[in-house]
């Protein structure tokens, strides 16, 4: 099998629609205004970035499919249509598109209200939201707004699962199931997401987007950029992470230590063994990574990466935690780098929040003539 | 590395060297073959919420044992597992024993699920929104409601580790994280995949359904001409995956051969498939074609069938137009008649019941039917009936368009 190109971007972020707002914004490097998020029972708003209403509203949004649903759904769709954009003709060929729509907290304006509702009165509520619960709507939506989609897949996890999907359409191209792929990451901010944010990370600045990736093995669709590879899914154990910082404070020489004999890696150990999985990098090169405001979280990819001899971007210290749109948003960044020639090549690492440390590589190849 | 994947002369076959079921007719394979071959209907008063001013106030629920085996978890472990995560460390408890597996560093874990631990979910929402200054438990709630939480609890109780993929293509999803993992292992990804799906019924769900209307007030009666509707169920079906070389290797017992998979969408609308069955149809098709297989040489079907209007008079025309003059004598019937839907695990129980139909050779029936609708142009299986059965095939179809097949061989 020949190589997998990126043919394009998309990214519905706090600092617009579209990946050159996404772009401006992180070379100021400058994190964006925050805006209160209510929460019921609290006389403080809780601290969030939010995506800006688009100016003007896209087309796409008037789709029948499309009117009544919430925001997520409007910001895969944004994001993917974005992504899109450079497929024309095989879009005019009715070439066949692979969707893969990651999620990690998924429908949840929908879901409080449908909830709320029901215990208010089961008897009265709404049968439109229920449908729009489920995780697997953003995608149906998305599916329906492009046509020509044969496979479709929903992947929940936490936000490395981004990575995952993107393996996911890679297999589907590989095996020749379909002629492109989109990978979509995208969440929408509601007060109960942001108070389970707090309750897990309180530093952290709940936000809210999109971002996708367009893969195709034509390479007269490529951006300049090829997938170079992405790592295993090493899977860890919060609580191993939780006692292995224990028996670092308690004098250990290594927060590994204590937890050799067990086939479970720590979060530390998982961020290094992706980290090994990828080259060592070069002054020219760059990283973008998860790094987020809290130290604690941070620390064990900040170890992964201490010898990375590279530039790096933090987009969510910019951005926000956008969970899986974040994720998505460091494949995009990395992924634009590349294209704009900033970059030979780029990294994202993706350690999850609670499950897995994923990493990735695109290279520069020659764009398309 | 997940990319590039390893490179393979040709796909291995896949065969099935565990199963694994929890379903509201009880717990593991004995039961629930007995159940299933008798038509048994599980359907009962709905215990673990407030359904007073529900319309419909039955579901098929799972009992429960008081103590779940938890392996290498310990009880505070255990105890942080939700209903949905404890039927699902149950059913892969069992698979994982009838496979004779050993602890591994790399065994990867497929599973479908719509809702994963959304009892806590609904648990942290009460509490956020009515006691918003007690955090006691919040935590712990919003960590364990994450369905990627609940399959690592059961990977750990096993004592392995691996990659954990969660495929939600809403109630397809059992079928496609089955149909998934079996692409996985012809890649090469892995040797062995355990794999399978999962949901518990909670009160969003429920309430969700009902406000929709298309729960059964009365018996779920798949492919019947008065059918009104479906029961809601809740259960776990997990497989032991594994290449026939691998399996072969430590001379384990084949329960049967996974040989094929179709997955396709209906981009018709959210919730109500194409009148002509066309993705569905689509589905059944890629699933035999890549089984190199025939509708003429499908012996049983298991159909998606839930009992609402929508759903089976589409399935009843998609089957009809994919299996042609097969149709006539084609036995076909759903045993969501028995226990329900199960949303996200029904396609991986479903799966689970047709390894029972290969290895047992019988074919459940449905026991309530009393008028089949005119539009089935094939038998519905009404009555517990022993027949030769080499291969079947297993539809699941979800909101949102979400259409999965897969193809089951007898091993002999």
């Amino acid at each position: 099998m020949s190589a997998l190109y990126v043919c394009g971007l998309g990214a519905v972020t706090p600092a617009g629609w579209g990946v050159p707002a996404l772009r401006d914004a992180l070379a100021k490097n400058e994190p964006l205004p925050i805006k209160p998020l209510a929460r019921p029972g609290w006389p403080k708003p809780m601290r969030s970035r939010q995506v800006p209403p688009p100016a003007p509203r896209p087309a796409f949004m008037t789709h029948p499919r499309l009117r009544r649903t919430s925001p997520l759904t409007h910001y895969a769709a944004g994001s993917a249509l974005e992504a899109l954009a450079g497929l024309g003709p095989l879009r005019e060929r009715k070439g066949r598109l692979g969707v893969v729509v990651c999620l990690h907290s998924g429908c949840v304006q929908y879901s409080c209200r449908l909830f709320e509702e029901i215990l208010a009165n089961p008897g009265t509520a709404s049968p439109m939201l229920f449908p729009e619960t489920v995780f697997a709507a953003p995608a149906s939506h998305v599916a329906a707004l492009l046509e020509h989609t044969p496979l479709v897949y929903t992947l929940i996890g936490d936000p490395a699962s981004f990575l995952q999907g993107l393996s996911v359409a890679a297999d589907w191209l590989e095996t020749g199931r379909v002629d492109a792929a989109v990978v979509i990451g995208a969440e929408e901010n509601n007060w109960v997401r942001g108070d389970a944010l707090w309750h897990l990370e309180h530093g952290a600045i709940v936000s809210d987007g999109a971002g996708a990736v367009c893969l195709s093995p034509d390479p007269a669709f490529s951006l300049g950029v090829k997938l170079e590879a992405i790592t295993d899914a090493h899977t860890y154990r919060v609580d191993v992470k939780t006692a292995a910082t224990k028996a670092d404070t308690n004098g250990s020489t290594h927060p590994h230590a204590a937890f050799q004999a067990t086939p479970w890696k720590s979060r530390w150990e998982a961020a290094s063994a992706m980290r090994q999985q990828l080259p060592p990098g070069s002054a020219a090169e760059l990283l973008s990574d998860g790094l987020g405001e809290s130290p604690r979280t941070d620390a064990a990819e900040s170890a992964a990466w201490q010898d990375w001899p590279g530039a790096r971007v933090h987009p969510k210290r910019v951005l926000g935690e956008g969970l899986m749109a974040a994720g998505a948003w460091q494949c995009v960044v990395a992924a634009d780098a590349v294209a704009q020639g900033a970059a030979p090549a780029a990294n994202a690492s993706l350690v999850g929040c609670n499950q897995q440390a994923i990493g990735c590589r695109f290279l520069r190849t020659e764009a398309k003539t | 590395m997940l990319y590039p994947a390893p490179r393979l002369a040709q796909p291995p076959r896949v065969v099935v060297t565990g199963a694994g079921i929890v379903s509201p007719l009880g717990l593991g394979w004995k039961a629930n073959a007995e159940g299933f071959r008798t038509g048994r209907y599980a359907a009962r008063p709905v215990s673990l919420f407030d359904v007073s001013r529900q319309r419909v106030k039955v579901a098929a629920e799972v009992e429960l044992p008081g103590t779940i085996p938890l392996m290498h978890l310990d009880k505070r472990q255990g105890s942080r597992l939700d209903r949905a995560g404890q039927m699902l460390l149950l059913a892969t408890q069992e698979a994982w024993n009838q496979a004779g597996w050993e602890a591994s560093e790399n065994l990867p874990m497929v599973l479908g699920t719509t809702g994963g631990g959304m009892m806590l979910g609904e648990d942290y929402f009460k509490q956020a929104l009515h006691q918003p200054a007690q955090h006691k438990g919040q935590p712990t709630r919003a960590l364990f409601y994450q369905s990627h939480t609940q399959a690592r609890m059961v990977a750990q109780s096993l004592g392995t580790n691996g990659l954990i993929r969660l495929v939600s293509n809403a109630c397809a999803s059992g079928s496609d994280a089955i149909g998934h993992a079996w692409e996985m292992l012809r890649r090469g990804h892995a040797e062995r995949i355990l794999t399978g799906g999962y949901d518990g019924i909670n009160q969003m769900v429920f309430a969700g359904f009902d406000t929709l209307q298309v729960l059964s007030p009365s018996v779920c009666r798949p492919f019947d001409a008065h059918r009104d509707g479906l029961l809601m169920g809740e259960g776990a079906g997990m497989l032991a995956l594994e290449t026939l070389e691998s399996a072969r290797k430590r001379n384990a017992v084949i329960l049967g051969e996974l040989a094929g998979y179709g997955s396709t969408i209906d981009q018709h609308h959210l919730t109500q498939p194409h009148p002509e069955g066309n993705a569905a149809l689509a589905a059944m098709t890629l699933a035999c074609e890549s089984a190199g297989i025939t509708p003429a040489e499908v012996d049983y079907l298991n159909a998606h069938g839930t009992g609402t209007q929508l759903n089976d008079s589409s399935e009843a025309i998609a089957i009809n137009r994919w299996a042609g003059s097969r149709a006539v004598s084609l036995p076909v019937s759903s045993t969501k008649s028995c226990i329900g839907h199960l949303l996200g695990g029904a396609g991986a129980v479903e799966a689970v019941v047709c390894m029972m139909v290969l290895r047992e050779q019988w074919l459940p029936p449905e026991v309530a039917l009393e008028t089949p609708d005119p539009a089935c142009a094939f038998p519905v299986v009404r009555q517990a009936q022993e027949a030769p059965v080499h291969c079947v095939l297993s539809n699941s179809f979800g909101f949102g368009g979400a259409n999965a097949a897969l193809v089951f061989r007898r091993w002999s």
